[in-house]
């Protein structure tokens, strides 16, 4: 199962899984589930509300390491940029989701599942500067940038 | 560890693994799924497909038959918990112009430290800085 090349059925069966993984996690804790708050609630530890981040981050990665050595089309990682450039990209996705308050997951998916209009809002927003970056990068001369 | 915490571990493993099958740990593929304008590769959109269709059905089933209440005494999340405004829509549009950058969000950069990748380490470290400079400037998350 799942087995190369990559398709548009690995793609669903991981939305899947999140979709599982957050609803569990919702059941569980009775707040919407979002990567960037809860890791960026985990850089300031506080006793009581603290230690479940660590554990769903250690559960993050215990089952992306299982699945990049089990499934084939997983182990596909081909970067686009320089680490320059990563490193800038690191600051905007880490400044930008905690004053927008959230990420794909946190409004693209919990958000979009609850009926929220500020996560449409966002999603729509954060997908369409995405492409403008994209199209700018590719198309549009900004291959100056490493 | 307790009952709980056992939970939101197995959740976390959930997360992960649906992250690396699902394509979304691939920056080529999420550049490629943001360029419209080119070749454009549609399949990430099955991700968020399947994750809110999944999610959002699971939900309106659980308030239907079981109600607001979660497990351990907790009540599910309300639905519009903060306004629309100027915060909201700049912080999506920086966080978009990062994602396009790098091809990386804060889930799959985090789920590509399990491979040890220098390029997710350098970006997880960085998107830290970044959310400590939006509670310093913002008062992000200060809550």
């Amino acid at each position: 199962m799942f087995s190369a090349p990559y398709s548009p059925a690995h793609a669903l069966f991981g939305g899947v899984l999140i979709g599982l993984s957050s609803l569990l996690v919702i059941l569980v804790t009775g707040r919407p589930l979002g990567i960037s708050g809860m890791f960026s609630r985990s850089l300031v530890p506080r006793p009581g509300d603290w230690a479940w981040r660590l554990v769903f981050f250690a559960g993050l990665l215990a089952g992306a390491a299982f699945a990049f050595h089990t499934v084939d089309t997983a182990t596909l990682y081909r970067p686009v940029r320089s680490l320059f450039a990563l490193a800038i990209a690191g600051v905007l996705v880490g400044f930008g989701t905690r004053l927008g308050g959230g990420c794909t997951s946190g409004h693209g998916v919990c958000g979009l599942s609850l009926g929220s209009k500020n996560s449409l809002v966002a999603t729509l927003v954060f997908m369409g500067t995405g492409m403008v970056t994209v199209f700018v990068l590719r198309h549009a001369g900004g291959a100056l940038l490493p | 560890m307790n009952a709980r915490n056992l939970l939101i571990f197995a959740g976390g493993l959930l997360f992960g693994v649906g992250l690396a099958i699902s394509g979304m740990t691939d920056p080529q593929r999420v550049v490629g799924f943001l360029d419209i304008a080119g070749n454009w590769d549609y399949s990430l959109a099955f991700v968020m497909g399947g994750a809110v269709t999944t999610l959002g059905l699971s939900l309106i089933a659980w308030r239907k038959f079981v109600g607001d209440t979660g497990w351990f005494g907790t009540r599910l999340p309300a639905r519009d918990p903060d306004p629309i405004d100027r915060r909201l829509v700049f912080g999506a549009a920086i966080f978009g112009a990062g994602w396009g950058l790098g091809g990386f969000c804060p889930g799959p950069a985090i789920a590509n430290l399990a491979a040890l990748r220098l390029d997710a380490l350098l970006f997880v470290a960085a998107m830290a800085v970044g959310m400590i400079l939006a509670r310093v400037v913002a008062r992000a998350d200060c809550e």
